[in-house]
């Protein structure tokens, strides 16, 4: 396993602990971090000079609550100004503990309230599809205990179905899910025809590799375990 | 007034790329012709309404003017997170067009009745809202609610006013049309119950007026057919629940002393089947019943 040339750690924690306040906790404290710096450091074909871009790819942070590594991992790819970290969810601030599309650049969908992303990427992804925008990606970020809501299986159910191949769901998986997932996550997602990887979650190379694969027909989840 | 919707959203599909139509299996098979020409664009998430609204949420992301359709319970009273967040929230918006709202649906029990989904909408910001009361006004309203970009409602009914006998058939007027004079009230009737008010109130001295639209309210419509009464009494009569427009009432008689009937369907689960015009009567929305209490109000 090799490291990116940035250690996302030395690069990130002090853009997080701006979020937080939080001196105490190093960035094993955040289980996204790893996957949304994967995510927009070595995956996704977005920019800050290209929020309006149709080719873009989409990436939709269903689990929005507790989005410092979002923001710091935006602020740290120029899509906002860092001094923004440093007043979160102050009254006149653009970052709250849930996310705002219409207020934060480069944030495709405001969430909060669990379960909306996957059934939102669904429709990202026919509307892509429909307007002949076949290159673009629609990745969709949810965690383990945010599949306990119904809504994600009806989206999982359908774009398995339909073979929505643009669409990726990363699942966090850091066990959160009061009652777990017997039998594993992947094979909620694969039983409906997605295909399925399941990596280490602070793994960049593994995190990237899975979620760089070749479209294949299937729409793909990469389940991103992260051990507490 | 379904076969309306199926017929403009058709042609809609047909004419403007930019449409899109999300349905939750109600009305698949009317649609079977749209959806083999616009396969892209008509999309049928299965029994999955949840689904269906967010997926219109993601089209209007990506640029399109979705419709997504199912009965009234479905679509309003069950996504209403998804349509709160997934249109609302997102700072996008599409056109909800519903079927068997309230009690069309008699036969089928509570379960597929909405008298509420108009209620639901109201807490919701900026949304326009169709009742309409005859298959004619069906397509120019839905043409005009997909022109524009903003959030509508489409309510469809099996009630209907008989004809296009009424002035009202101009539909640019989106206001209360004032359709008979009188001075001792005002009656607003929406939608489909303009035939059993014009009914109830024959022979009474009072102002009828008419809207198939009751979102955003015509406030100085109101007004306007208040001045030319001497009474400020005023009279809802609403195919949908009893009061949904009583804040938007005294919204536009802010400062203008007046007392309110709101007529609509009441809040108890009758928890009976039967008819739709059982339950028009059952809840006093027939002729008899909103003379009866049209009269008992003015005094007439």
């Amino acid at each position: 396993m090799s490291l990116t040339m940035t250690s996302p750690a030395d690069r990130l924690l002090p853009l997080l602990r701006r979020v937080t306040g939080d001196a105490k906790h190093d960035a094993s404290a955040y289980s996204t971090l790893d996957v949304l710096w994967v995510l927009y450091d070595r995956v996704l074909d977005v920019a800050p000079d290209r929020l309006d871009d149709p080719e873009r790819d989409r990436f939709l942070l269903s689990k929005g609550h507790g989005p410092a590594a979002y923001y710091a991992v935006l602020a740290a790819k120029g899509f906002i100004p860092e001094p923004w970290l440093d007043n979160l969810a102050g009254r006149d601030s653009r970052l709250g503990h849930h996310p705002d599309r219409t207020l934060v650049p480069g944030v495709e969908i405001g969430s909060g309230s669990l379960g909306h992303g996957l059934g939102l990427g669904v429709g990202v992804a026919l509307g892509l599809r429909a307007q002949g925008l076949l290159r673009p990606r629609v990745v969709v970020l949810v965690g383990d205990g945010e599949l306990d809501e119904g809504a994600n299986h009806e989206a999982i159910a359908y774009a398995g179905a339909t073979g929505l191949s643009s669409l990726t769901a990363v699942v966090v998986d850091n066990a959160s899910a009061t009652h777990g997932w017997p039998g594993g996550i992947a094979s909620r997602f694969a039983v409906h025809g997605w295909r399925t990887a399941t990596v280490d979650g602070r793994d960049h190379e593994a995190l990237a590799a899975a979620l760089r694969r070749e479209q294949s027909g299937q729409p793909s989840t990469v389940i991103a375990e992260i051990r507490r | 007034m379904r076969q309306r919707f199926v017929d403009a959203t058709t042609a809609l599909l047909d004419e403007d790329p930019r449409t899109a139509l999300v349905l939750a299996d109600i009305s698949a098979a009317s649609f079977a012709p749209a959806a083999a020409a616009h396969p892209d664009r008509v999309v049928n998430v299965g029994i999955r309404e949840q689904l269906m609204v967010g997926v219109a949420g993601g089209l209007a992301l990506a640029g399109l003017r979705p419709i997504a359709h199912s009965y009234a319970t479905f679509l309003v009273d069950r996504a209403y997170e998804q349509i709160k967040l997934d249109l609302d929230h997102q700072g996008v918006s599409a056109v909800l067009v519903s079927v068997g709202g309230s009690y069309d649906a008699a036969s089928a029990g509570r379960t597929h009745q909405s008298p509420m989904d108009v209620s639901l909408v109201d807490t919701l910001t900026g949304w326009t809202v169709h009742v309409p009361g005859h298959p004619d006004e069906v397509e120019p309203l839905l043409r005009a609610a997909v022109r524009d970009d903003g959030p509508v409602y489409l309510r469809l009914s099996e009630q209907r006013n008989a004809g296009t006998h009424h002035a009202w058939a101009k539909l640019a007027d989106r206001g209360l049309r004032v359709l008979r004079t009188g001075s001792r009230g005002v009656v607003v009737a929406v939608g489909p119950l303009l035939d059993a008010a014009l009914a109830a109130t024959e022979g009474l001295d009072v102002t009828v007026t008419y809207t198939h639209t009751p979102r955003p309210f015509d406030a100085a419509g109101l007004l306007g057919a208040l001045a030319t009464t001497q009474a400020t009494d005023v009279v809802l009569v609403e195919p949908y629940l009893a009061g949904t427009s009583s804040r938007a009432v005294a919204d536009a008689l802010l400062t203008v002393p007046h007392r309110l009937l709101a007529l609509g369907v009441g809040h108890q689960d009758l928890r009976r089947y039967g008819t739709l015009a059982d339950h028009v009567a059952w809840h006093g929305l027939d002729a008899a019943g909103l003379r009866r209490s049209i009269s008992a109000f003015l005094r007439l």
